[in-house]
């Protein structure tokens, strides 16, 4: 059975990602930012599986890792998709739509062939190792794709406040989730230690979205150079 | 190889977008005039210090806690501290980059302020909401 601690982690992000659904349906940003809010839904499912399967089998099972590690990856991918929809809304005024999603399938799949040609060197890891790989490798294309995507926000002077705390603390979540997983790359024997660690790093992403779904309206305003770490 | 350079990546992209994201929280904020009332309670009057910055939090922490707001607050938190150790460490070296974080403080603690109303507002919401039933 988890404990007391690792249950309260698990309580408090279920209960985060209905917030971000309910504050989106609430404040009629359910549609806008609708890959989003799937996202969150879909999480939240996620979580619950994996709550009843730790309870049945353990943190330590077989059963557990790969249901953790499988639907992580589902999910990775689900939120790049979402990243690709916030890119669509910066770029809206432009009716980049297209190219948007034909370098993102484009981005995944050439992550996919290069996680592959990693992991298939040794034939014996590939089943196991392919989804973490991949995982990594996605969560740090994210990173990057979210960086530019800032850029982007600096260059083109967006203003919307609710799209760039959206944006933001995206690129946070990818942040911690990219080291970590590098982090249980370099040392594999701690893995039942990282798997807490993120979802304590999971909790983050839910509230700072609920956050900007319920406070801020979609007409709020601010003037995005004065974000910049290095002043324009 | 591969996982030490992501490591160290992520951790620099983390480093920036967490600075901006919390400078969001704080720009949203920013506009939002303080009442007399919280003006007096946390002696902010024009500008705010980085000095006020741990009394305010205090006043913060004796009203009724908001969930909406913890993230946030949570955030800003670790983002005064985080300026902390760069004014006692780099802004030594640095004069600009003192100046830069005593004003960066200053909005935290402005930020705190307004929290700080929103949850004087809410007690009293709560409070009015009780009366009537």
């Amino acid at each position: 059975m988890p404990g007391p601690l690792v249950n309260f982690l698990w309580l408090v992000g279920i209960l985060g990602e209905a917030a971000v659904v309910v504050c989106a349906l609430k404040k009629g940003a359910f549609r806008r930012y609708f890959l989003l809010n799937l996202y969150m839904a879909g999480l939240m499912c996620v979580e619950l599986g994996r709550y009843k399967i730790l309870s049945e089998y353990g943190l330590k099972s077989t059963q557990f890792q790969y249901f953790y590690f499988y639907s992580d990856a589902v999910l990775t991918i689900f939120l790049y998709f979402a990243l690709c929809t916030l890119y669509s809304h910066v770029f809206s005024e432009m009716k980049a739509e297209r190219y948007v999603k034909m370098g993102a399938f484009l981005l995944l799949a050439g992550t996919a062939l290069f996680t592959y040609a990693v992991v298939q060197q040794s034939a014996a890891k590939l089943v196991t190792h392919f989804v973490v790989e991949l995982s990594q490798n996605l969560y740090f294309v994210g990173v990057v794709l979210t960086y530019v995507l800032w850029g982007a926000i600096l260059k083109l002077r967006e203003t919307r406040t609710r799209l760039i705390q959206l944006v933001l603390s995206l690129g946070i979540y990818f942040s911690l989730l990219a080291a970590n997983y590098a982090v249980r790359n370099l040392f594999p024997q701690l893995c039942s230690v990282f798997i807490p660690l993120v979802q304590l790093c999971g909790i983050f992403l839910p509230l700072a979205w609920a956050y900007a779904f319920w406070r801020l309206p979609e007409e709020a305003r601010l003037v995005p150079a004065r974000l910049a770490v290095i002043p324009r | 190889m591969m996982a030490a350079i992501i490591f160290v990546c992520s951790v620099v992209f983390l480093l920036q977008f967490f600075v901006s994201y919390c400078r969001s929280l704080i720009a949203a904020s920013i506009k939002h005039p303080l009442s007399a009332e919280v003006q007096d309670v946390t002696g902010i009057k024009n500008s705010a210090s980085g000095e006020d910055f741990d009394r305010v939090v205090q006043l913060l922490h004796l009203c009724p806690d908001r969930p909406e707001d913890r993230n946030g607050i949570q955030a800003i938190g670790a983002y005064f501290g985080l300026l902390g150790f760069v004014r006692s460490s780099v802004a030594r070296l640095v004069p600009s980059l003192l100046a830069w974080t005593e004003t960066e403080r200053g909005q935290c603690t402005y930020f705190a302020a307004v929290t700080l109303e929103r949850r004087i507002a809410f007690s009293r919401d709560m409070f009015a909401q009780q009366l009537e039933s």
